[in-house]
């Protein structure tokens, strides 16, 4: 497959709700590109539409308006049968795992085989490696009300990528999780995209998850996407407001501070991972406060943002900022209006 | 004390209300479980919404539940008649028996049926599973133990009609606790069949949370 072509690729994707009183309009003129071996993350608050946006790509959920192409195929165009045959190369896992409560964790994941017609005895063969993958292989016969959060979702992973699917939509595959397990999971994610190829579109509230592991991100507010890119790019540099808020958490807090030498400076991949502030600190031999720091080591490359206050000294503050514009690190006065 | 006559008479009868019961439910069962299916499915938030075959399920459903069974009993002995070739007798109480219970077991199954986990129905319908499919691989399986509960509740509820048929001559315990209990006031006989009833409708009672309870995996 020539690889410049998307996996999938949404265009004027449109999905209007008909409720008793009013329409309500959940996704809005939705344009997306998602190419083969991506991590593509799609965050936005609740309410946002993520869920119908995702359930577009299946067609779980029939857009009103616009088309939906997976692997070359306007799934508008295809029968029900068809799409059923779709529907198996597009794993899907979920918040609440929906895992066969009946059924054992082995006849969980042989399920989908089942469905896609896969002799017996094969699709247990594939299970239980599948479930070695996982790291599950003594929970075969379990069932999944004996497993923890963190287990069902690496089951309902196993399940979803039996059939070797093209892609794995995770609808806040995590959001049910703590910290750790979320961790853990998204590593597995990961490491399933590197060993198969697999494109991974990830559905969060989260944007830990989006830094985590995803390439690409696009920000998803009232229905419509406002703004996209590679993850690096937008976690650096948000242009929207939805996507700053997302990015700079804390901007609330740091408004309140009124001195005029507040500075927020980006750490944007450019520089390596070294101790700046302290550097410059032992320079000039003048205090930098800092008020808030957010960095993460991505890489061996810095990422983040830092807000300082430097010294009311206005020539010390001058050449401390040409100190990090030597650094080629980027740095803005933050105004009250922030 | 009861005479030999009598205790082989409420043995025969003892007998006899359970033909009728157990028949009448396996019939009842193959027409009300797909009906109960159909009512789901084609519900319009189903897997295959269908407003109106839905709807006039439902109020043909809803119609034949809201007969009384002693009346419903007497309207359909022309039908009975038909079928059988008499009106008398425990294989002629099958028939109204089914007809007032499927609609019954219909409705059990649908709210079985409704209690399946909507997320649960989405991931298999994510992984490419048609509807023919969804039900039996899914549905069913998934509700399970609910569909047992549903059963032993069905069995209980066409055992106290098959009681009421005693009045038009139906044959069985119901039978016997009229012709003996009522018409001719033995309160002895009535008193038995009265405890053998209970015991039966406890016995199934018990049977089905017990099945019920083993084959649900959820803890």
């Amino acid at each position: 497959m020539d690889t410049n072509e998307p996996i999938i690729s949404l265009r004027g994707v449109t999905k209007i709700f008909n409720t008793k009183e009013s329409e309500v309009d959940a996704l809005i003129d939705i344009n997306l590109d998602i190419f083969q071996s991506e991590i593509y993350g799609i965050i936005g608050q609740s309410g946002a539409g993520k869920s119908t946006l995702v359930r577009c790509m299946n067609f779980l959920e029939r857009p009103t308006e616009g088309s939906v192409i997976f692997d070359g195929q306007n799934l508008a165009d295809l029968s029900l049968k068809e799409l059923l045959k779709v529907r198996q190369a597009i794993g899907m896992i979920f918040q609440q795992f929906n895992l066969l409560m009946q059924r054992t964790v082995l006849k969980n994941v042989c399920y989908p085989l089942e469905i896609a017609g896969v002799p017996k005895k094969e699709a247990k063969q594939r299970a239980i490696e599948l479930l070695e993958m996982v790291g599950l292989s003594d929970k075969i016969n379990a069932y999944p009300s004996q497993l923890s959060g963190g287990q069902k979702q690496r089951v309902a992973i196993a399940r979803a990528i039996a059939t070797r699917p093209k892609v794995l939509l995770c609808d806040e595959a995590t959001s049910a999780l703590d910290p750790m397990t979320t961790r853990s999971i998204l590593e597995l994610l990961k490491d399933i995209n590197q060993r198969f190829g697999i494109t991974i579109v990830i559905i969060t509230h989260e944007m830990d998850v989006i830094e985590t592991i995803c390439d690409k991100v696009a920000i998803l507010e009232n229905g419509r996407i406002v703004e996209m890119g590679k993850v690096e790019d937008v976690f650096v540099n948000p242009k929207s407001a939805a996507g700053k808020r997302l990015v700079f958490k804390s901007d609330e807090q740091f408004s309140e501070f009124e001195s005029e030498k507040v500075y927020r400076i980006v750490f944007d991949g450019q520089s390596a991972f070294e101790p700046i502030i302290s550097n410059m600190v032992a320079k000039f031999k003048a205090p930098v406060n800092i008020l808030f720091a957010n960095t993460k080591n991505i890489g061996g490359k810095a990422f983040g943002q830092m807000l300082i206050q430097l010294p009311e000294d206005r020539i010390l503050t001058k050449q401390m900022l040409r100190y990090l514009e030597e650094r080629s690190i980027k740095y803005e006065e933050v105004t009250q209006d922030a | 004390m009861l005479d030999a006559q009598t205790l082989s008479m409420i043995g025969k009868g003892i007998i006899e209300t359970l033909y009728m019961v157990i028949v009448s439910t396996v019939c009842a069962y193959a027409i009300g479980l797909p009906i109960g299916l159909i009512l789901v499915v084609t519900d319009k938030n189903g897997i295959r919404p269908f407003p109106i075959v839905s709807k006039v399920l439902g109020f043909i459903v809803n119609l034949l539940r809201s007969v009384p069974f002693v009346i419903l009993m007497i309207s359909v002995t022309p039908l009975t008649k038909k079928i059988v070739g008499t009106t008398l007798g425990t294989s002629a109480t099958i028939v109204p028996l089914v007809i007032a219970s499927a609609p019954y077991i219909a409705r059990l199954v649908e709210s079985s049926i409704k209690e399946v986990d909507a997320g649960i129905i989405e991931a298999a319908r994510a992984m490419g599973t048609g509807t023919f499919r969804l039900i039996y691989k899914v549905l069913i399986p998934e509700a399970k133990p609910s569909l047992i509960i549903g059963g032993a509740i069905a069995i209980t509820t066409i055992l106290g009609y098959s009681a009421m048929s005693g009045f038009i001559g139906g044959g069985g315990l119901g039978d016997i606790a009229v012709r003996y209990g009522y018409y001719r006031s033995e309160t002895q006989i009535l008193l038995v069949t009265v405890a053998v009833l209970i015991i039966i409708v406890q016995g199934f009672q018990e049977l089905g949370m017990r099945l019920a309870k083993r084959s649900d995996k959820r803890v």
